[in-house]
């Protein structure tokens, strides 16, 4: 290794992300030790969050709410326990509100204070979600942020957007997109984007799958 | 408080990036800050409110400056310190050099699945009427608190209209100060996009916020 490289990696070794890194690893060394903390505990609910709890949950209810008008009704009355029958439930997600699209209505969801998001249906938030752009635009200037994610509602499409100020929590069901007569639920949920139960995006068309 | 969180309608940040095929976590310090944000509210003993504020309250440069997952960092470490459970000199060794606090419980990974699921609803009962019914017109009340608040300064001052009455929820301005749940009346409240911004909001636009009652009064 030559005497650049070197430095080099010796710069990147101090780098803030290193010693936030450094810094992380002592507080829970510290937390564990004092027995605060359980590892196996810690390692679980990164697992549950990284792998079992996603916008692949929300996707399952909108599709429900779309091939079922029945569900879809329950649903839109009182969103928890709707949700909650279909096994989706708990922090972050103790009330929760469906949302629906309409021709005439496109909804969409922010949090300007800090980053509420409805974890149970979307799992834990991307980071344009809890970045200023997105917190300081959106309840200003939804068209703007909407172009940002390059979605175009028609001019006389009243836009609503929710700021979630406290703990309800607010899902979108967007439109059903056309051509999906007959579907499967199963096949409607890979239409349903996150962004779109967000409301920043619009579903997938079936000539996208 | 008026700190660099509360953001709505600020300029200058430029445009939302979205990330294509964004991974959960963008690194292994993240997924561990994160783990022991959720684990260490059990033993901390501190509630949601307390952990915003401890997120929101420090210099507005700095809370710019910082990933979110850092902000959430920084604030854990403030409230462990905060309550005695860990101190500086420990961190710096990264090591226990004391004893440890008594702590009420300790999240275990059997409690890992449950504790999920049945997380902190924050409505309550009461023996209360709520003041307001959908349809009211109400003004957001120009308060500037400086400890925690969820009242949004682009709303403060401005008319809306109750749209839905949520229910009675834990008051954060007090839950967040360790003076209790002091439980409120919770509304959606609507407004128009142009009694927000003037001749620079959408006609288009409504924007609504959830307001408990003593954010509130009629206009």
């Amino acid at each position: 290794m030559s005497e650049h490289d070197h430095e080099h990696h010796h710069d990147h070794d101090h780098s803030e992300l290193s010693e936030t890194q450094l810094r992380v690893r002592a507080l829970e060394t510290v937390l564990i030790e004092k027995g605060y903390v359980d590892q196996a505990a810690l390692d679980l609910l990164i697992e549950t969050y990284e792998k079992k709890v996603g916008p692949r949950n929300g996707a399952r209810v909108v599709a429900k709410a779309w091939a079922d008008p029945a569900y879809r009704a329950r649903l839109m009355k009182d969103a928890t326990p709707a949700i909650a029958k279909i096994g989706y439930a708990g922090r972050r997600g103790e009330h929760i509100v469906a949302l629906e699209n309409t021709p005439k209505l496109h909804n969409m969801v922010v949090c300007t204070l800090c980053s509420c998001y409805p974890w149970p249906v979307l799992g834990l938030p991307p980071v344009w979600y809890k970045s200023a752009p997105y917190r300081s635009r959106a309840v200003a200037d939804p068209r703007g942020v909407l172009a940002d994610f390059g979605v175009s509602l028609p001019k006389d499409t009243q836009i609503r957007i929710w700021d979630s100020t406290a703990e309800i929590r607010y899902l979108v069901v967007p439109m059903r997109p056309a051509g999906t007569k007959g579907w499967s639920e199963e096949k409607l949920a890979e239409l349903v984007t996150r962004d779109s139960m967000i409301g920043t995006g619009l579903p997938k068309s079936p000539k996208d799958l | 408080m008026n700190g660099a969180q509360d953001m709505g309608g600020k300029h200058g940040f430029g445009p939302v990036k979205p990330e294509p095929n964004e991974p959960v976590f963008h690194d292994e310090w993240e997924k561990r800050a994160f783990a022991l944000t959720l684990a260490m509210g059990m033993p901390g003993g501190w509630n949601i409110d307390m952990s915003r504020f401890a997120r929101e309250n420090r210099p507005p440069a700095e809370y710019l400056s910082m990933s979110y997952y850092q902000i959430w960092f920084a604030a854990l470490e403030h409230m462990a310190k905060e309550r005695g459970l860990v101190s500086d000199d420990e961190i710096e060794a990264g090591h226990s050099l004391r004893t440890a606090k008594p702590v009420k419980r300790v999240l275990s990974p059997t409690d890992v699945a449950k504790t999920l699921h049945r997380d902190g609803p924050t409505e309550r009962d009461t023996k209360t009427k709520s003041q307001f019914k959908p349809g009211d017109r109400v003004r957001a009340k120009n308060i500037n608190p400086p400890t925690h608040t969820r009242l949004p300064a682009y709303v403060r001052g401005h008319v809306g209209t109750i749209e839905r009455v949520i229910g009675c929820h834990v008051f954060p301005d007090s839950n967040a100060t360790g003076a209790g749940e002091d439980p409120q009346w919770l509304y959606t409240v609507c407004f128009d996009g142009r009694e927000l911004w003037g001749a620079d909001g959408d006609p288009t636009s409504k924007v609504s916020v959830d307001a408990w009652q003593p954010y509130l009064e009629r206009a």
